[in-house]
């Protein structure tokens, strides 16, 4: 694991009118890391996740990309640092069929022309798709055609096709069912053994569990703890995100944490 | 009667439109990939039933209430089918076709542009003012016009999409305001005869009289469409992905061939091809292009689906809309020449709120939807060309304007009435 990790959050903060939704918050991810951010409803996950990907900007806090410090204030400015994200609501046109979708924002052209066949056939190559209906899978169907699973594999497809360098995934495993979801942990451990940055989100600690090496809890839009997946005992992550560990040890085991950062 | 291309056409939009996601490209789904082989004539046919039910229906309206038009009326006096006044149809589509054009891509993106036909009105008066009373060159009279309907069109859009007032208010003010600029420029003159001289006199009543050329732009129309369509399921058999099925072509090309060549007759009989057509014709093909085939287009319909998800994938949402009213308030200024050039003058009526509901109405009873993301040109050639049958038929049995405003305002309503529905329709089944 290098030592610079390829996302740092310093203070971020983010308020909503008289609501303060992200407070402070801290957190590091490294190349090849999976991180999961849990937390319990309104904790502020997804008010991150849209800081990190610039669909609602930070209000103060520093973002370093690689140990630089950047500005990350339109969706744009994260897609070329090389994040891509997964949204909650997938964010995906419906009156565009899979293609128009997966490539929406940056379309394959030749000579100033959408070149559809060369789209159609990395689309047709996205393993996440390969969970599209029959062989082969038809990536022509407007989204609206689609099941909620089906979304979702579009969803990620569209992240993981501009293989960026941090994915950002809010709750990718709501809507699929038990092979889906095994089959899209699989992807996780691989993109991360191609040294993706993978920041997860998910109401699943068993998910967690399965391919996290980090879970950095919020609560009431702070940090409120970062555990070792693996060595941490399941019950104390739940408690951290419930708010049972409101008390000294954790807030010194807190302290400690962004000491060391 | 070129414009009897358009029913063909949609089959053409059906073919190369498969990402434009409208129920064109989502009634290619229904019945070919799942069964290539044997769908034929019958399976479309039958493929019809579900797809009607499920609110995907194409151009299949428009081209049925223009049918229904054509025969109501050829049946009501026998002249209506007649070259001469199917090529008066011709003609007198191009104006109002023109600001249909360019409010599709308003509408494309789910918002209204109220103020083209004040837009245009505006353009024509800058035109004929500079021409004919200063005397200005024309060809810079005509970059006025187009300037100031761009100019107007960037500025709304700008109040629109930067500044963040409502579409329909920006463009209501609008309505008010140019036709009030409009009654200013033209001042005491009141109406300006433009004369026989000059291009935009010649644009409406110029005539192309060869058969070669008549016949020949079926054939090259048809032709490209099919020469298009077969390189590109070449391509895609080559690459290993469904393909069409040959007979598919042959059909979609049997009907644009059948409109095509039809028009090509009729206007052949009477005094050729107009030039306002075949500049209607080049703008509605070159703009179906860039609204189905480039990144551009991609936008507009990735707005009008989803604004949010267009802008989380790092689309300009603010520019693209400008663009769009750029884009509309250009082509009402050009609209507004064609018909300034039809009768040949420029008057306080010029730019009537009648033109501004005929081509907001031209575009969504050919098939654009109010809610946004779906349609093509096509659909405004279409729909005008329903409003101008409907307009041109009651003139010649005699029926006043009031009866007219009535049928137009019925069919508008019914347009609208099967785009809520299909609407509705298609998300009882997952489709929209």
């Amino acid at each position: 694991m290098s030592s610079t990790p390829v996302l740092a959050l310093h203070g971020i903060c983010k308020h909503f009118g008289a609501v303060q939704a992200l407070t402070d918050i801290e957190l590091e991810i490294h190349a090849g890391e999976v991180v999961a951010l849990v937390g319990d409803n309104g904790a502020g996950k997804s008010t991150l996740v849209k800081a990190i990907t610039g669909v609602g900007p930070a209000d103060a806090g520093v973002i370093e990309w690689r140990g630089r410090p950047v500005r990350i204030q339109r969706p744009r400015d994260a897609q070329e640092l090389g994040i891509a994200g997964v949204y909650q609501d997938l964010a995906l046109c419906e009156n565009l069929d899979v293609v128009g979708n997966l490539f929406l924002g940056h379309e394959i052209t030749r000579a100033g022309v959408l070149d559809e066949i060369a789209m159609e056939r990395q689309a047709l190559e996205l393993e996440p798709l390969a969970t599209l209906t029959k062989h082969p899978p038809n990536v022509r169907m407007p989204v609206a055609t689609l099941s909620a699973g089906q979304r979702q594999s579009v969803a990620i497809g569209r992240a993981i096709l501009s293989r960026p360098d941090l994915l950002v995934l809010d709750e990718p495993t709501a809507a699929l069912g038990i092979e889906q979801t095994a089959q899209f942990l699989d992807l996780i451990e691989r993109l991360r053994d191609r040294g993706t940055a993978i920041m997860l989100i998910s109401h699943n600690l068993g998910d967690v569990k399965a391919v996290a090496d980090q879970a950095a809890v919020l609560r009431h839009g702070r940090n409120n703890g970062f555990f070792d997946v693996l060595s941490t005992p399941y019950e104390q992550i739940v408690s951290s995100i419930t708010g049972a560990t409101d008390n000294a040890v954790t807030q010194r085991a807190t302290k400690a944490w962004e000491d060391m950062l | 009667m070129k414009g009897a291309d358009a029913p063909g056409d949609p089959e053409g939009a059906k073919a190369a439109g498969r990402s434009t996601g409208g129920p064109l490209a989502a009634a290619r789904q229904s019945g070919s990939p799942a069964d290539p082989g044997r769908a034929g004539l019958r399976g479309y046919v039958r493929s019809l039933g579900p797809r009607l039910r499920s609110g995907r229906l194409g151009a299949i309206p428009v081209v049925v209430s223009l049918l229904v038009t054509w025969i109501v009326f050829q049946s009501l006096n026998h002249n209506f089918l007649s070259p001469r006044n199917l090529s008066d149809i011709c003609v007198d589509i191009v104006g109002p076709g023109l600001i249909a054009v360019g409010i599709v891509f308003v509408l494309l993106l789910g918002e209204v542009d109220l103020s083209v036909g004040s837009v245009s009105g505006l353009g024509a008066a800058l035109f004929a003012v500079m021409f004919v009373n200063d005397s200005e060159p024309e060809w810079l009279a005509i970059m006025a016009a187009l300037l100031s309907g761009a100019a107007i069109g960037t500025l709304q859009g700008f109040l629109f999409a930067r500044v963040g007032v409502p579409a329909f208010v920006v463009t209501l003010a609008g309505l008010l305001a140019w036709n009030g600029l409009m009654l200013y420029v033209l001042g005491a003159s009141g109406t300006i005869d433009l004369g026989d001289r000059g291009l935009v006199a010649e644009l409406s009543d110029r005539y192309f009289h060869s058969a070669a050329l008549a016949y020949g732009l079926a054939a090259v129309g048809t032709g490209t469409f099919f020469v298009q369509s077969y390189r590109d399921n070449r391509a895609r058999y080559r690459a290993g992905m469904a393909a069409l099925p040959m007979w598919e072509i042959a059909e979609r090309t049997a009907g644009i061939a059948v409109p095509s060549f039809a028009a090509a007759w009729v206007l052949d009989d009477f005094r050729g091809v107009p030039l306002a057509l075949l500049v209607f014709l080049a703008f509605v093909v070159s703009l179906d292009l860039l609204l189905r085939r480039t990144t551009y287009g991609r936008r507009i319909f990735a707005i009008g689906g989803d604004v949010e998800a267009a802008r989380r994938s790092g689309i300009n949402v603010a520019w693209t809309r400008v663009s769009a009213f750029a884009v509309s308030g250009t082509l009402a200024a050009i609209g507004g020449l064609f018909l300034a050039s039809r009768v040949a003058s420029v008057g306080q009526t010029s730019g009537s709120a009648t033109l501004l509901i005929d081509a907001i109405a031209a575009a969504v009873i050919g098939g654009v939807s109010l809610f946004g993301g779906r349609g093509t040109t096509w659909s405004a050639l279409l729909g005008i060309l329903v409003i101008q049958s409907i307009a041109s038929g009651m003139v010649l049995i005699g029926v006043q304007t009031a009866v007219q405003y009535m049928v137009t305002g019925g069919v508008l309503l019914g347009a609208v009435i099967l785009d809520s529905l299909s609407r509705r329709s298609q998300k009882v089944h997952g489709r929209a």
